[in-house]
């Protein structure tokens, strides 16, 4: 199981900002180590958003994506109180599901 | 139940390699959605450069159109590891969002699908090797738009 995520998700207008800060090393497969042994690639594959089943985003990422990947998003509808889930999957087949209720 | 559900199922299956995790994900209510998630798209992800990575996704000729996607990218980036990226279009029905770098060793760096009632904006960090520009392809009504800003690196997020 991945470590947790940060996730923040607040309502304005009708509009609900999404915010999500994963923990990730993201290695892309490229990198040394000192020893000129190679770093083998670990990241995010996959990730997906959802309000309350629906799916409001889902994203495929490569080795380009920083460490611990970071993510904003606007989706329309939302009330404080109510739930968003975030889950991710990264090559290695790990996974990390967080979710977090709507603030005002 | 739907066959979409059924291959969600047994892609989590296939990650999770449990069904201890199979019923959380379930309570939790991620498969009832109706929508498995897209396979990842491993040929565009590998592309070496900008042509693989366009053909992968299945682009045939991008418009450039600067007036409907806003690119957000620093002029110079300092740190090349973490370079804030954000792309917005005012296009109508917009579907899908990709982010390349064209001198990445890999050049897609993420792929986002957008669906309905999501507005056609994402901000995220990509890492950058040297130098490159940063191109945000947009797929609104089923045509494909595309803009490009250089970033200037000054340090390389590759340990360079």
């Amino acid at each position: 199981m991945g470590k947790p995520m940060k996730i923040r998700a607040a309502v304005k207008d009708g509009v609900t900002e999404v915010k999500i800060l994963m923990q990730h090393e993201m290695e892309t497969g490229l990198r040394k180590e000192a020893d000129g042994t190679l770093v083998p690639a670990w990241f995010i594959t996959e990730v997906k958003a959802q309000y309350q089943g629906r799916t409001v985003l889902e994203a495929q990422f490569g080795q380009s994506i920083s460490k611990n990947p970071y993510l904003l998003f606007h989706f329309k509808g939302g009330a404080a109180g109510e739930k968003v889930t975030v889950s991710w999957v990264d090559n290695k087949g790990d996974t990390r599901t967080d979710e977090v209720a709507i603030a005002a | 139940m739907s066959m979409e559900i059924d291959l969600g199922r047994r892609k989590m299956l296939k990650v999770s390699g449990g069904a201890g995790l199979l019923a959380l994900f379930g309570s939790l209510g991620l498969l009832q959605s109706g929508a498995a998630l897209a396979e990842w798209n491993k040929n565009a992800f590998s592309a070496k450069n900008m042509d693989e990575a366009l053909n992968a996704l299945g682009v045939i000729v991008p418009e450039n159109n600067a007036a409907s996607i806003q690119l957000t990218v620093p002029e110079i980036a300092e740190n090349g590891s973490v370079v804030p990226v954000t792309v917005s279009s005012s296009l109508p029905n917009v579907e899908q969002i990709s982010i390349l770098v064209d001198k990445n060793p890999n050049v897609l760096a993420a792929n986002f699908t957008i669906p309905a009632g999501t507005e056609g904006m994402v901000t995220t960090r990509v890492k950058m090797g040297q130098t490159a520009n940063v191109v945000a392809l947009v797929k609104a009504d089923g045509k494909f738009y595309r803009v490009a800003k250089e970033v200037k690196v000054t340090a390389g997020g590759c340990g360079g």
